[in-house]
């Protein structure tokens, strides 16, 4: 993005990186957690798709897109706060199971089936 | 965090073996674990040659009978088992903290959740927009008809149509029965034009508006589909007949998401003169659909495949040549007169939004350009549909490297974010039940309730025993990575759990071929 924006004048490369910034900040804020990846990833992999564009009109135009896309998101993000839902099996960064825990008996049915046979 | 609570949780499971009030839990626990105990006794061959096999894997053993412990809290809020209730709630509490108790959403051809920017767009018509459409003499009317109108430029862009074509209805089952009802009614009036084709694979709605129709003493041809799930294009031609008023065939399978030949179809309906109706509700804003590239007559569209509102589709009805169909639906005369009834603009706003961000993500190769269908995902902008290919080779290639498992329909003509997969000698059921954490579905939403194997995968000519293994992953635009790893880590241990379980599994590591088995009768 640096390097195409570099080339322009005025402080467009500078209002590009704050809206990413604030894009990015504000996707954050959705307690759904599908809503929340694809906002942060839409985001980035748009900046990333458009950093070679370099026709300062083109650029403006995107970057006011941008903006309106951020009023929708601040005002999606406040709703999706107010009705929230448990969160999903996949959020928390842990992976399938209660494995580590060492409390329940049941996961030593394989250890039994062994020593009955 | 981790350590801190399974420290806990070990302390209280130290706890509760101790204590002698831990009757009932070990008792539970005793029951859960004393079934598959029972299989494994019977199964001794097996665990004895393949002890791998047989091993029980421990996550999923515990995965599947935690809601066991949940439901004991809540069973028991009398004190009576005292020791029960205290290390079930920690378990609960322990589990909510580290991971959510919302099952993954991998059901996207039932429906997709609203987009967040759709819903905004919507929330002005159910908070200040209140005015009805249809009111031509003040603002409130105005302001309302101006967005439905918007939004059926959206929609109408979308599937390179006129604004004028684009019909209202509150869905894709009623576009359906507008377009094949109302086609035969008119054209049937004369007495010449009685016959109808469709084929075996269509949604219900489509198979039941014809049923109907053979009441009316019209004649239907429903047309057996390949192996692929795909039409034979000569059958077709050769069903045509002189007095055919009209051609059904779906553009995306509901079930398992094969693409028929819609522009060969069109074509040759076209040169025959018939009419040509599609039921393109999993298709539009999924796969590129132009109405007069592919000279579709007539089309029924719905909002909530697309992330939009339920309530609300679309039917495209084509002016030039003019379709005529008889309106099931008379009142006011709104729409054409062909749907009358007022509009609900929320809805049609949102329904446009959809369309528009579907729109935005291919607007490269609508644009009243033929489009191929072959190579559509290897265009640069297609950003949603390119995502759901990636994660469905990703998700395909999971599932089918696992043993006996078949991908169901057409791997070559398929939309790709309908994955069918048949798991031999896993009941389709009982792997759901298996996979509460995920949202699955074995076909499609309206026949969920009832236990009757796919009759679109028996049309296929699987057996029944296939189409009752068979299950359906629908990936969308806000599936993520770590959702697909996450089922494929589950489908597997849960598969190999299940099947572990069934004597057939065993017949089959035994080299059994099952086909020749004489079963006795009961």
């Amino acid at each position: 993005m640096a390097t195409a924006i570099q080339a322009l004048k005025g402080d467009a490369p500078q209002q590009a990186r704050s809206l990413y910034r604030q894009l990015l900040r504000q996707g954050d804020q959705f307690a759904a957690y599908n809503f929340r990846e694809y906002a942060k990833r839409r985001t980035r992999d748009a900046f990333r798709e458009n950093k070679t564009v370099d026709d300062p009109r083109m650029v403006q135009e995107l970057i006011q897109k941008g903006l309106k896309e951020l009023q929708v998101l601040k005002r999606a993000t406040v709703v999706s706060q107010f009705y929230q839902m448990d969160r999903l099996v996949v959020e928390g960064g842990r992976s399938v199971g209660l494995s580590g825990y060492g409390v329940v008996d049941l996961p030593t049915w394989g250890k039994k089936e062994q020593t009955d046979s | 965090m981790t350590s801190l609570s399974s420290s806990a949780l070990r302390q209280a499971g130290r706890l509760c073996r101790r204590t002698a009030a831990t009757g009932t839990l070990i008792s539970t626990t005793a029951r859960v674990a004393n079934a598959p105990l029972q299989q494994v006794a019977q199964r001794r061959y097996v665990s004895e040659s393949r002890q791998d096999n047989a091993q029980v894997k421990v996550d999923t053993a515990i995965k599947l009978n935690k809601d066991d412990f949940i439901n004991v809290a809540a069973q028991s809020p009398d004190g009576s088992n005292m020791m029960v209730s205290p290390m079930a709630e920690v378990l609960k509490q322990a589990t909510t903290m580290e991971e959510g108790q919302r099952p993954i959403y991998l059901d996207m051809q039932a429906t997709t959740p609203v987009d967040p920017r759709v819903l905004d767009a919507m929330l002005p018509f159910y908070t200040g927009l209140y005015g009805n459409p249809h009111s031509r003499t003040h603002a409130y009317g105005w302001e309302s008809e101006k967005a439905v109108e918007e939004a059926r430029e959206h929609i109408a862009r979308l599937i390179g149509a006129d604004p004028k074509e684009i019909i209202f209805t509150s869905g894709a089952t009623e576009s359906n029965n507008m377009s094949i009802k109302g086609v035969a009614r008119f054209f049937g009036r004369s007495g010449k034009k009685k016959h109808i084709i469709t084929t075996q694979t269509e949604h219900k709605c489509v198979l039941d508006s014809c049923r109907h129709l053979q009441d009316d003493g019209f004649e239907v041809t429903y047309l057996p589909v390949q192996q692929s799930g795909r039409i034979d294009m000569a059958e077709l031609e050769a069903a045509i007949k002189p007095e055919t008023a009209l051609v059904s065939v779906m553009t995306v399978n509901n079930e398992i998401g094969v693409i028929q030949p819609i522009e060969e179809i069109g074509k040759l309906c076209r040169s025959k003169k018939v009419f040509f109706h599609t039921d393109a509700a999993q298709a539009v804003g999924k796969i590129p659909l132009d109405v007069n590239a592919m000279n579709i007559d007539l089309m029924s569209i719905s909002s909530h495949k697309i992330y939009g509102p339920k309530g609300i589709g679309a039917c495209y009805v084509r002016r030039r040549p003019r379709v005529r169909l008889d309106p099931l639906i008379t009142g006011g005369g709104q729409e054409r007169g062909l749907r009358s009834g007022t509009l609900a603009p929320a809805l049609a706003a949102g329904f446009g939004e959809a369309c528009r961000i579907a729109y935005e993500d291919m607007e490269d190769i609508c644009c009243n350009k033929a489009p191929s269908l072959k190579n559509i995902f290897s265009l640069s902008r297609l950003y949603d549909a390119k995502r759901v290919k990636k994660l469905s080779d990703r998700l395909l290639k999971g599932l089918l490297s696992l043993e006996h498992t078949t991908q169901n329909g057409d791997p070559e003509h398929f939309y790709p974010g309908c994955v069918n997969v048949s798991f031999a000698y896993v009941e389709g059921e009982s792997l759901l039940m298996a996979l509460k954490d995920i949202a699955l579905s074995s076909g499609s939403a309206c026949t969920s309730a009832s236990l009757e194997p796919s009759y679109v995968l028996r049309a296929l000519g699987n057996s029944d025993e296939s189409a009752h293994s068979s299950i359906r992953f629908g990936i969308g635009r806000f599936t993520t990575e770590a959702e697909i790893d996450y089922v494929l880590k589950a489908v597997k241990e849960r598969v190999d759990f299940l099947r572990e379980l069934s004597p057939l599994w065993e017949l089959v590591q035994d080299g059994v071929d099952l086909s020749t088995i004489q079963w006795s009768q009961h």
